[in-house]
């Protein structure tokens, strides 16, 4: 056991192969469709639609930039194409690239012309933005703990990328209603299945003599499926989705997404572009009637589809077979946060306070992930480059994985390695603490570069991080299971719904005078049991900060002891109280205690702090959004999504 | 191990330059160069102690530390601040550069520096200068020779001829940008910097889009690419500028040449005279991408 361990340390494994999801010819489309579409060949309808397909999304009123999402199949990236994006975003972007919310990477404002350039370069290292945009599946998400966590019961990651593999291209996904995400979760806490079209949680399942479904059948034998979610997601209008059935084997994977893309393709709205996502479908449908027809369906696919056709879906191929370190099998849950016994304040020592928020012990014993905290997902092309050069020397698997919290997970980290990691990271700006804490705030790109965002959401997020991180509360353990995620729009690509405090952004008239505001929800969350957030009240852009702390002020105040032992976190004296998300899960159900017993006390507590001086020429600034110095309006255009 | 062969020019200038190659055997006096001069070249001109004048426009004291065997120090600074056709003349004569000797350029800022020098020498008349491909710290990590001798060369006669067809002031750019037609502006800057405020009309091509990671311009063909995917063709008349001193813009200038463009222009004076002159803007404020940088 020892033995094979120093082997694995002293011999690093080869580097990840080139995964070739990307096609030089169709670089060479694109720069051939953007001459016809400027020679006025091609109409703005068609040329929308192949744009889309291939990934290159118009800029906010501007249809002359685009903003070009590449594809991360399972979050999974290699330094080679961290350094290529460095340098395209130099090259034909804003110097900056951005992660999103779904485990792409995006380059902004780059010119419609240079797009088949930045394609041309993804694809060298092997990346694609095809179908990242459009009425096609989406990139194929997978918690970025899966392999790493604890709790798992295996590692979904191959499963991910065979299917991510298998629906790329397939004329299967050309012409959908809409756009179709799939998210693979690790364990029942990790992921975002709840949120998506199909969910999958990886599961095992015990054979018992009357089990017939495998001819592999031998008894006290473990087959591995997935317990899968269908009909979820986030949006205008966002639900939850539902479990097709107890235990979905392996070797039914596959026809059970093909069958579920195939009910939506045939069933889906066609007509109305604000419904016709396939939660629509699923709801106005029923759950019950759309499960029938899933299994029905599903029976067909797989009397339809010759075996030749199920090769194409190929885990095998996307197993890593690389030599990396065992886990011991001693852990089976996560190490609570914080890994270190000794209570860091706000002056302890930078690195002690980034380990505290940062890294995370994984199930393969004396190794840690750790994380790095970017700002709303930006990252500068030197910060990329350094970023690169960290996972050569410190990742004993050689690739990074970048997270739905916009950050990067670099795994595999061996204990003795983490100060040295964290002063290479420090040296670019990347240290940041707070990563896995309310401190690290979402933010989608808002009027950054959106048509449809209303407000800033962006730079409030950073703003967010900013003060958090300058008041310490990255340290405070009562508050590290809370998450605060805004959206510049209703739509939801902050995902704000699934945020213990969510924001999305909207125009509201304030003293007569029209001004950025949120709308902010309560109690929204992640994982197998993830519910979505409710609507409590309005916020005006720039008393979102103050609103939050004043939330947080309260629930020091208010909040009580701990039900259960293991309720709050480690060390400390926090110890002993529940901590701000169970205690604001406890307000929506009316069952507070003291002085705000339910939504409408904190209400009534926020009246206060939400207030705007009653005269705009008192206080301009606080009528403004964020990043700007003239007066609000509230501009957006067409959505692309569904185009 | 990088090549240090790239090919720097166009496949039409390649040949003709095969040719004048083997001319140079016979005189260095003759030898015409290359608008980017690869360092093979430039190394078999210096060891053969010909005429051949390496100018290195970084700070002085970074010349005085160290630079490229043979090489003569101006500073970008001198040249800016003496700025006039007759002073550019005084400073050749000076560095013992005469009307036929060759003249390769280079600085350690992505090769605007020396463009801009470059420019400059070329728009007195001094058309035989060409930039060194790679800039100097690169130079020094291949791990090429240097020296730290400060060399001085005898006075030479140099002729003043301005070649009036690659500079243009602010008039003639405001008369051309209402034109629309037959001109293109082309401003230098980072995307940012261009979204947020330009000469109305002008075209984004930044600085950044036309170096490679190992040299100062990418290849001929690849930049001609770039900028034939922005619809933009050969016969064109193209004015770049900057922001402030016509540096980004310079290099820009050297990328069109290399690409095949023939009638390529640089507006030195760039955008800083340019707003300082009240002179219309076009300005972009429907979003505040500001905020997407990282930096």
């Amino acid at each position: 056991m020892k033995k094979s361990r120093v082997a694995a340390v002293n011999s690093k494994p080869a580097p990840k192969p080139n995964p070739r999801w990307g096609r030089e010819e169709e670089t060479e489309i694109f720069a051939k469709k953007v001459r016809l579409f400027r020679q006025g060949k091609i109409s703005d309808d068609d040329f929308r639609r192949f744009r889309l397909q291939h990934g290159a999304y118009g800029s906010r009123l501007r249809m002359d930039y685009s903003m070009v999402r590449i594809k991360v199949p399972g979050g999974e990236i290699t330094p080679e194409q961290l350094e290529k994006i460095a340098s395209l975003s130099e090259a034909f972007s804003i110097g900056s690239a951005h992660v999103s919310t779904r485990q792409n990477i995006q380059l902004h404002w780059v010119q419609l012309e240079d797009v088949s350039e930045v394609m041309r370069g993804l694809v060298e290292v092997g990346l694609t933005t095809r179908e990242a945009c459009g009425n096609t599946v989406r990139n194929v998400m997978c918690s970025h703990f899966a392999g790493v966590c604890p709790s798992e019961a295996f590692d979904a990651t191959p499963y991910a990328k065979a299917i991510a593999r298998f629906l790329l291209r397939n004329p299967m996904c050309q012409n959908l209603p809409r756009k179709f995400k799939i998210n693979f979760s690790c364990c029942d806490s990790h992921g975002l299945v709840r949120v998506a079209d199909i969910g999958l949680v990886p599961t095992v399942k015990k054979l018992s003599s009357s089990t017939t479904t495998t001819t592999t059948e031998n008894s006290g034998e473990t087959i591995r499926g997935f317990k899968i979610y269908l009909g979820g997601g986030l949006g205008a209008a966002s639900f939850i989705g539902h479990l097709l059935e107890d235990f979905t084997s392996e070797d039914r994977l596959l026809a059970t997404c093909m069958a579920t893309i195939r009910l939506f393709d045939r069933h889906g709205n066609r007509e109305n572009m604000a419904r016709n996502r396939m939660r629509y479908l699923v709801h106005e449908m029923g759950w019950e009637r759309f499960q029938k027809m899933v299994l029905k369906e599903r029976s067909t696919v797989e009397m339809t589809t010759s075996h030749s056709t199920e090769q194409l879906f190929d885990v095998k191929s996307h197993e890593d077979t690389r030599q990396l370190p065992k886990a011991s099998g001693r852990m089976t849950t996560m190490t609570k946060l914080p890994m270190l016994n000794v209570k860091v304040t706000k002056d302890s020592p930078g690195f002690e306070r980034w380990l505290h928020t940062n890294a995370v012990a994984q199930k393969q014993e004396g190794y840690f992930t750790a994380f790095i905290t970017l700002g709303a997902g930006d990252i500068t092309a030197s910060q990329l480059r350094i970023l690169a050069s960290a996972i050569r020397d410190y990742s004993a698997e050689g690739v990074a994985r970048n997270t739905p919290q916009q950050n990067f997970a670099l795994r595999y980290v061996r204990e003795t390695n983490l100060p040295n990691l964290y002063e290479k990271l420090a040296s670019a700006g990347l240290a940041n603490p707070g990563a896995l804490t309310i401190a690290s705030a979402v933010g989608c790109s808002g009027t950054t570069s959106c048509n449809l965002a209303i407000t800033n959401s962006h730079r409030l997020a950073k703003e967010v991080q900013r003060k958090f991180l300058e008041l310490g509360l990255d340290i405070d353990d009562s508050l590290r299971d809370a998450t605060i995620k805004i959206s510049g729009c209703p739509n939801s690509c902050g995902q704000h719904e699934i945020a213990t405090i969510g924001f999305f952004g909207g125009a509201t008239r304030v003293n007569n005078t029209m001004t950025p505001t949120y709308t902010m929800l309560f109690g929204g969350s992640a994982g197998e049991a993830g519910e979505l957030g409710r609507a409590v009240m309005r916020v005006p852009a720039k008393r979102v900060i103050d609103t939050t702390l004043k939330i947080i002020e309260l629930y020091k105040n208010e909040r009580a002891a701990a039900a259960t032992a293991d309720g709050g976190g480690v060390g400390g004296e926090d110890d002993h109280h529940e901590t701000l998300h169970q205690w604001i899960i406890r307000l929506i159900k009316g069952q507070g205690s003291g002085s705000i017993k339910n939504l409408e006390d904190m209400k009534a507590a926020l009246a206060q702090v939400i207030q705007l001086p009653s005269s705009p020429q008192q206080d301009p600034d606080a009528y403004r959004d964020y990043g700007s110095d003239s007066h609000f309006t509230a501009k957006t255009a067409r959505g692309e999504c569904a185009a | 191990m990088r090549s240090l062969t790239t090919t720097t020019t166009s496949a039409a200038a390649t040949a003709a330059n095969a040719r004048k190659k083997k001319e140079a055997k016979v005189s260095d006096e003759d030898f015409q160069l290359p608008i980017v001069c690869d360092a093979d070249t430039l190394r078999s001109l210096i060891r053969r102690k010909k005429s051949v004048r390496v100018v290195d426009v970084r700070k002085a004291e970074d010349y005085q530390r160290e630079h490229i065997p043979t090489a003569v120090s101006l500073p970008l600074a001198r040249v800016l601040e003496n700025d006039q056709p007759e002073r550019i003349v005084a400073f050749l004569e000076e560095l013992g550069i005469s009307d036929s000797t060759p003249v390769v350029v280079y600085d350690d800022t992505f090769g605007a520096l020396a463009a801009r020098v470059a420019w400059t020498f070329q728009y007195v008349g001094h058309d035989n200068t060409a930039l060194l491909e790679m800039t100097f710290k690169q130079w020094k990590e291949i791990g090429l020779e240097t020296e730290k001798q400060q060399r001085t060369f005898p006075r030479a006669r140099h002729s003043l001829s301005i070649k009036k067809d690659i500079s243009v002031d602010a008039s003639y750019v405001e008369a051309a940008a209402k034109s629309k037609l037959s001109t293109l502006l082309v401003d230098s800057r980072e995307r940012l910097n261009y979204l947020t405020e330009h000469i109305p009309g002008a075209r984004n091509i930044p600085y950044t889009m036309v170096g490679s990671e190992d040299s100062i311009l990418r290849k001929a063909e690849e930049l001609k690419r770039l900028i034939e995917n922005r619809g933009i063709t050969n016969d064109a008349e193209i004015i770049t500028y900057c922001g402030s001193v016509g540096t980004l813009s310079g290099l820009t200038y050297y990328a069109l040449k290399l690409a095949g463009f023939k009638n390529v222009k640089l507006y030195p004076k760039s955008f800083k005279e340019w707003k300082a002159l009240g002179k219309p803007k076009e300005e972009f404020k429907d979003a505040t991408y500001w905020d997407l940088s990282a930096e």
